[in-house]
């Protein structure tokens, strides 16, 4: 099975992370939906995740994996408080819009 | 020589099955990639936010595919569980409950969107770039494949990072806790 993987080189999981991190830097510039934001933050851990995953495999050290581990648990409290913030942001504003939230800008 | 023929023609598809497999490995891998890779993009440029999180479940279904394909069984089990069992249900969740439709979902200029475009696009550009240089690591020979197995990650995690796991429990208590607080409509009792 492990055989099988070495045929695909390590080079193709870093072009392949770094066009879905980059996607996702794409998404948190082009949408004001601030839900979409918080999706595209997930899909960049995900990226920076599967090549921790990648690396920790071909290198035969466990370390990278519980490194994607602990970033799963960062990512499920962060999504957790974020979409809490978010409904309270919603109950004062009845939007979702990223671009009403300037006042620290005045 | 002829006599050995029928031992050949039993040899044969064995040999074309390792090759087979081989190749396998790599279809799978770009099936995989383009999948995540599309549904990704029509995550980013779907109008409607219900549509963008079904396409971030199929691309977290894809690189979920990706672990199983890198023998990472662990967190690929944990990945379906905490992101599409978990996360993209909350975000769905909230996404019904502030009743987002279409029409509500706010624009940007089209000029903002061709710079994000275009700052995206040359951060692709410098980061491939400076990849491009060659990844210089010493992968062994020999790679062990046990190494994302429940058992031996399991080990590591309550061996070597025992007081990160614990912390981790605390820090989702905190988590858990402050979304409570946050979320409440007053925070008198």
């Amino acid at each position: 099975m492990l055989e099988a993987i070495q045929t695909i080189p390590i080079d193709y999981y870093v072009y392949y992370a770094t066009l879905l991190f980059v996607i996702g830097v794409f998404g948190v510039l082009v949408r004001k939906n601030a839900i979409v934001v918080l999706m595209c933050v997930e899909l960049m851990l995900n990226a920076v995740n599967l090549l921790l995953a990648a690396f920790s495999t071909y290198l035969s050290d466990a370390q990278g994996q519980i490194m994607v581990f602990f970033i799963m648990v960062v990512a499920a409290a962060e999504a957790a408080v974020g979409l809490g913030i978010l409904v309270m942001i919603y109950r004062n504003t009845k939007s979702t819009d990223i671009s009403l939230l300037d006042n620290l800008r005045h | 020589m002829r006599g050995k023929r029928p031992t050949n023609r039993l040899e044969f598809p064995h040999y074309s099955n390792i090759l087979d497999s081989l190749l396998m490995a790599q279809y799978i891998f770009l099936t995989l990639a383009a999948i995540s890779v599309l549904s990704a993009l029509s995550m980013v440029l779907s109008k409607n936010p219900v549509h963008s999180v079904l396409f971030l479940i199929l691309t977290f279904f894809a690189i979920a595919g990706q672990y199983i394909l890198l023998n990472a069984q662990f967190l690929a089990v944990v990945h379906i569980i905490v992101y599409a069992g978990a996360i993209m249900v909350l975000f769905l969740f909230v996404l019904m409950l502030l009743n987002l439709s279409k029409e509500a979902e706010p624009q940007k200029s089209s000029v903002w969107k061709l710079s994000a475009a275009i700052t995206a696009g040359m951060l692709l550009v410098t980061m491939v770039g400076a990849l491009r240089g060659g990844i210089e690591v010493n992968i062994p020979a020999t790679p062990n494949s046990q190494v994302g197995l429940v058992e031996n990650l399991g080990k590591v995690l309550f061996t070597d990072f025992v007081v990160p796991f614990e912390i981790a429990g605390i820090l989702f208590l905190a988590a858990m806790v402050g979304a409570v607080l946050v979320g409440k409509r007053d925070l008198r009792m």
